[in-house]
């Protein structure tokens, strides 16, 4: 879904995502958060997730969340034949473990096959507890966050959960503004972050592999049709390879939100969970402008 | 042996430890992050080697098929649907467990190969490193995250740059490992997402260690973080522009006897706690 095409629904997404980890995606989400009160929040980076660090709230509702099934194994009813570990693709069958026949729990993906194969109907499949989803109500909007269980996979299920709950949110009560804090990577959860968003604003950072890393994410952005709009965190750090990092990105077509510079103070403030957007900072002063280009954009689109 | 490189949260460094420690130490070096693979960045001969990775995905027959509709209900990915006069296959939902093949009453299905990425293999004077490239669009990384553990020579030593998170990805990257090096920094996310690495570590019963990184940043005491949850740290290493600004650039920091000690360091602390 582009700008425009909502069918006159007020609400407008904004997804924050880099490809390379670390470039500052969820200090710039909650800066935004801090100089948009009304605006909702969802923290996609479910397997890792950190919004709630920097923007503090009550919890108001959470509740457990599964997306997938695993095989259960009844040692007693099985007799070894070997027919599940051989069909299993993804090897989670362990037949000769010392304990007994079990399944390997962390690499079943919950096809099911080995239940419809097993002549002793020795396995069964059973949901399982994929992670856990909430809702925070913080200084400014509501957070929707999750934090997937250890170990588990499912996370472009979790983040399509919680984007639902967020909208429905929103629509509940009028609220214009989603701002979705995105994972690194290009895969799974990242697609389903960038799922129907307005405007993808992707956070690079002036090094080889922030320049290598946003081309991909900015691709994805093409791919699925979605704005994207560049900044550079920490650009001081590198000067000519963010120059490069905006010509390449003025190239592929995206549009230019600015550049924040690197400054101390970003980490001090995170400690105390106080945005960085509100203070007289360096980093605080471009953070603003960078904002003020969003909603430019964010406006301009929807007339 | 297998030496993992991973972290939780992005951007702590895994990719700094990783190139630099292969190379003061002449170990192969792999990179898993398939997604956003940047390992390759600091090999400057360039790839020497590109094979296509595919995962299987089912090719239906329709001259076979009878519409049964059988597939449909024993996917458990929703990767199949039904419509009028013939099976779609939604290749990017299928996990290619083979279920719809094996199940079919009317054996109409065959597997055709998906393309997911490639394998690339580079090199650097005597450095060697191979990685995947993940075809931007695909959703599923682990297929050739496998496809490149299976390259690994058994017989030597390889250093494993690992995808950041928690989830599938990271797991099937540090699965069979010997040990895993976390790379974290003392800022509140970094001791956040550390303290949920070293979770999943250790319900996937994986020894491992932290890396402090960007000592100086942050102002988290995770040292005594560590210590409380009973995390070795293995080595800390202090933020420095210079650091930064010359990794940035794609170059390695072994140049300064005093660096390539660290890693030397480093290295002796990883190979006492595998031997422990």
């Amino acid at each position: 879904m582009g700008f425009g095409d909502e069918g006159g629904a007020p609400l407008k997404e904004v997804v924050v995502l880099s490809g390379k980890g670390g470039t500052g995606k969820t200090t710039l989400i909650a800066g935004f958060s801090a100089l948009s009160p009304e605006a909702v929040l969802v923290d996609c980076d479910v397997d890792a997730p950190n919004l709630h660090l920097l923007v503090s709230g009550s919890l108001i509702q959470e509740g457990g969340f599964s997306a997938s099934q695993a095989a259960s194994l009844d040692a007693s009813r099985c007799d070894r034949c070997r027919i599940c570990a051989e069909s299993c693709r993804f090897e989670a069958v362990l037949l000769d473990d010392a304990a007994g026949p079990r399944i390997d729990g962390i690499a079943c993906e919950g096809c099911g096959l080995c239940e419809r194969l097993c002549p002793s109907e020795a396995i069964t499949m059973v949901d399982r507890a994929s992670g856990t989803w909430m809702a925070t109500r913080t200084s400014g909007g509501m957070m929707f966050h999750a934090i997937l269980g250890a170990g588990e996979g499912n996370s472009g299920k979790l983040v399509a959960m919680l984007k639902r709950k967020a909208r429905a949110y929103c629509v509940e009560t009028s609220a214009s503004l989603l701002l979705i804090d995105g994972p690194p990577g290009i895969g799974c959860p990242v697609i389903a972050a960038l799922s129907g968003a307005d405007l993808a604003v992707l956070v690079a950072e002036p090094t080889l592999a922030g320049k290598a890393d946003l081309e991909r994410a900015m691709s994805l952005c093409r791919q699925m049709k979605v704005v994207p709009a560049v900044a550079i965190n920490r650009w001081d750090l590198h000067p000519a390879l963010s120059e490069a990092i905006e010509e390449m990105a003025r190239q592929e077509g995206a549009v230019l939100l600015g550049r924040v510079p690197f400054d101390e103070a970003v980490y001090r403030l995170a400690s105390s969970r106080e945005s960085i957007a509100t203070t007289e900072t360096a980093a605080g002063t471009a953070t603003r402008r960078v904002w003020e280009r969003v909603q430019e954009l964010i406006r301009n689109e929807s007339r | 042996m297998r030496i993992a490189v991973a972290s939780g949260k992005g951007g702590t460094g895994k990719t700094l430890v990783s190139v630099n420690l292969s190379a003061a130490v002449g170990a192969d070096l792999a990179d898993l992050d398939v997604e956003e693979p940047n390992s390759y960045l600091y090999f400057r001969d360039g790839p020497t080697s590109i094979i296509p990775v595919g995962r299987p995905v089912p090719a239906i027959d329709p001259g076979l098929c009878d519409l049964c509709g059988e597939c449909v209900r024993v996917c458990a990915f929703n990767a199949l649907v039904r419509l009028p006069g013939r099976i779609k296959v939604y290749e990017e939902l299928c996990h290619g467990c083979g279920a719809c093949m094996r199940l079919c009453p009317s054996r109409a299905i065959s597997e055709a190969d998906h393309a997911v990425g490639c394998l690339i293999r580079s090199s650097s004077g005597a450095r060697r490193l191979v990685y995947g490239r993940l075809n931007v669009g695909e959703p599923i990384a682990i297929p050739l995250l496998k496809a490149v553990k299976g390259l690994l020579p058994a017989d030597r030593t390889v250093i494993m740059d690992c995808p950041p998170g928690t989830s599938c990805n990271m797991i099937e990257a540090v699965k069979g490992s010997d040990y895993v090096i976390m790379v974290a920094e003392p800022t509140p996310f970094g001791v956040h997402d550390l303290i949920l690495a070293a979770d999943v570590l250790d319900r996937m019963d994986v020894p491992h260690g932290a890396v402090i990184n960007k000592v100086g940043i942050g102002g988290v005491d995770i040292a005594a973080i560590c210590a409380e949850q009973g995390i070795t740290v293995l080595a800390t290493m202090p933020f420095r522009r210079d650091i930064a600004q010359r990794h940035a650039q794609g170059q390695l920091m072994l140049d300064r006897p005093e660096d390539r000690r660290m890693f030397l360091d480093l290295w002796a602390s990883v190979t006492k706690e595998v031997r422990r």
